[in-house]
């Protein structure tokens, strides 16, 4: 499903050039939940967002479901991106002024679906946000916005989540909750790349890779 | 959902920029329109002043001319009737005849049935020097009218100077200071001031008038006088004259008749002057109102671009604050695959909205403010039907020019927007 071959990521700073991923080669497959961890700073979102297409590697490739996403234009790896990645992130990214249903709706902006409105009931009656879906995220616990990123990621069917330190805001029983939807998803067929540096993670990874300074270990 | 859903709750969410925004766009364009409509009352007030003022001339001319007429028909012409060997050129240099005629000439046009002459004044006139005041003078002796007793009686337009009595021309009175009731010695016989005249600024000012036979009396011309002056000649257009003529040639054969300056020439030339002046009048209004129509339309020249550009820079900042405060939101979006077209048309829209909205506001506030204003300012009483404006037009300008300004505005904040990395925001996470 998502292939990295050789990928480096280089940035030109003020002192010259930082490497940030250097000649990272991994593989994550369908019913796979691959979990990377590391120290803050040691390139793991960097390895995110290349995976996601949103940062592109300064060399090597990367392959999603056998395409190279920054092979293709702009607007085809946005379309690629929406069908097949699901991200989640740390500090959630809800829009502020959309309630619970729109901004788990908002995945539907990018892939219209016709059942788009009776998905995103099924995923909210399934995260246990029926009480809060007419909320905006203002009023909701950091467990129901995170619930709510992870049902927004859902929406499309993605193939992949992209999930970058999804229960570092939360406490134990709301990362428990996490790690069991994310583990479900996997056993429905999806797979999951974590980037994280939670200890626990590795309890309900099927593999966890080791980075530090940029190269997995 | 939808990119017009999104936008909508993103308006509602950021009022207060939104509001800013359309305030702005609704200055420009309320600037705009307001101007429009300003010099369009302008105009209509300039012509409506002009219409007044053309009636009230067409009203005065028309009195002046009908008193003219009137004027014209009871004064007809003012003739003299002279000896007939007396020499015009002479009469008009010193203004009387050295000629003289029988007093009864006066008489026999009287009685002779010619109803084209009324009002006769038989006078003997004469420059003389006052002996007693060493004073040259014009010496004239009247005696009223003579009665035309084939004729209704009318009222005598020149009363006689009494037996025994003196008027005095202005320059004689004021400068010798003769008042009235006095007595004054004139080649050696005492007269009482019956009146001393106003100033005439001719020949008057320096005569003397007293009774006919006194007269006659006085410069030893016994029965004769010298003029018969006939007031109020009844005539009809250009044939008045020779007919007159005709009548009292036939009548009197030892006698020639001159036109008199009259008063009517004078009446007429006065609603000429009167005329000019008034159109004058208005021809100095026209130009002060296209004066004050060209100073507005110049500082509205000056001023629209720049509460134009103003506008457009305020839109463009709020824009771009609007940017900045929805990054983290591009971000995600743009994770989850929506492509920068659809960003384009997420934020070109909001500016387009704001833009749509802020021209009709403007459109409205323009209008109203024009009218407010003039009315306040020039007590104009003009309503939005008789402006004769393609308001539709006008809305259409100002709805579409005001589109056009908000989205070249928001230009830049979208492109800002549309090349917003979205990995700059996501990857700040940790």
């Amino acid at each position: 499903m998502l292939e990295f071959k050789s990928v480096s990521k280089w940035f030109n700073g003020v002192h010259g050039r930082v490497a940030a991923l250097k000649g990272i080669s991994f593989s994550v497959r369908p019913g796979e939940l691959l979990a990377v961890r590391g120290p803050s700073g040691c390139g793991k979102t960097t390895l995110l967002l290349t995976a996601g297409g949103l940062l592109r590697p300064s060399d090597g490739r990367i392959g999603l479901d056998g395409q190279d996403p920054y092979a293709l234009s702009p607007e085809m790896r946005s379309r690629l991106r929406a069908r097949m990645i699901g991200f989640v992130f740390q500090q959630f990214h809800l829009i502020p002024y959309l309630t619970v249903r729109q901004n788990i709706m908002t995945a539907s902006l990018a892939v219209p679906l016709k059942e788009a409105s009776e998905r995103a009931r099924q995923l909210i009656s399934r995260f246990g946000l029926e009480e809060r879906a007419e909320h905006v995220p203002a009023k909701l616990s950091t467990g129901e916005r995170q619930r709510t990123a992870l049902a927004r990621a859902l929406l499309n069917e993605p193939k992949i989540i992209l999930a970058d330190e999804p229960t570092g805001n939360l406490d134990e029983d709301n990362a428990q909750t996490v790690f069991g939807y994310l583990g479900q998803y996997v056993s429905d067929g999806g797979c999951v790349l974590l980037v994280t540096h939670d200890a626990r993670a590795a309890a309900h990874a099927t593999r966890s890779l080791q980075m530090n300074n940029g190269q997995l270990i | 959902m939808t990119i017009w859903n999104l936008l909508i709750r993103e308006i509602l969410h950021r009022k207060l920029n939104f509001a800013l925004a359309v305030l702005s766009v609704m200055v420009a364009s309320g600037s705009l329109i307001g101007s429009v409509t300003l010099l369009r009352i302008h105009d209509i007030q300039t012509g409506k002043l002009l219409e007044q003022k053309q009636a009230e001339l067409e009203q005065r001319m028309a009195q002046l001319q009908d008193d003219t007429r009137k004027a014209m028909l009871k004064l007809g012409f003012n003739i003299v009737i002279l000896p007939k060997d007396q020499n015009l050129s002479d009469w008009y240099a010193e203004d009387y005849a050295s000629k003289y005629m029988p007093e009864d000439y006066a008489d026999r046009l009287a009685k002779s049935g010619v109803v084209t002459v009324r009002h006769l004044l038989p006078s003997l006139q004469q420059k003389i020097e006052w002996p007693e005041r060493k004073r040259k003078i014009i010496l004239v002796g009247a005696r009223g009218e003579v009665p035309e007793l084939h004729k209704s009686p009318v009222k005598p337009l020149v009363q006689p100077v009494p037996p025994g009595t003196i008027s005095l021309g202005y320059e004689l009175h004021r400068s010798l200071g003769i008042k009235v009731g006095e007595t004054v010695e004139l080649m050696g016989r005492q007269f009482k001031v019956q009146a001393c005249h106003k100033e005439r600024g001719n020949k008057d000012d320096i005569t003397a008038w007293i009774y006919l036979p006194e007269a006659q009396e006085l410069l030893d011309k016994p029965g004769l006088i010298n003029a018969i002056l006939a007031l109020e000649c009844l005539c009809i257009g250009e044939e008045g004259l020779p007919l007159i003529r005709r009548e009292i040639e036939a009548k009197l054969p030892n006698t020639q008749v001159i036109e008199r300056g009259s008063e009517a020439i004078a009446r007429a030339e006065a609603r000429i002057k009167v005329e000019e002046q008034a159109r004058a009048s208005i021809r100095q209004e026209k130009d002060a109102r296209e004066n004050l129509r060209a100073v507005r339309e110049r500082l509205a020249s000056i001023l629209m671009p720049v509460v134009v550009t103003a506008c457009a820079v305020w839109v463009a900042i709020l824009g771009f604050t609007n940017v900045l405060a929805r990054r983290e939101e591009i971000g995600i979006l743009r994770a989850i695959g929506v492509c920068s077209r659809h960003v384009i048309v997420m934020f070109m829209s909001r500016h387009v909205l704001l833009g749509v909205l802020g021209g009709a506001l403007g459109f409205v506030a323009g209008v109203l403010a024009a009218v407010y204003f003039s009315a306040a300012r020039e007590g104009t009483q003009i309503r939005m039907a008789d402006m004769d404006l393609s308001w539709a037009g006008l809305l259409l300008v100002s709805v579409g020019g005001a589109a056009a300004l908000a989205a070249i505005a928001g230009w830049i904040p979208t492109i800002m927007a549309v090349r917003q990395d979205p990995a700059d925001v996501l990857g700040n996470d940790n």
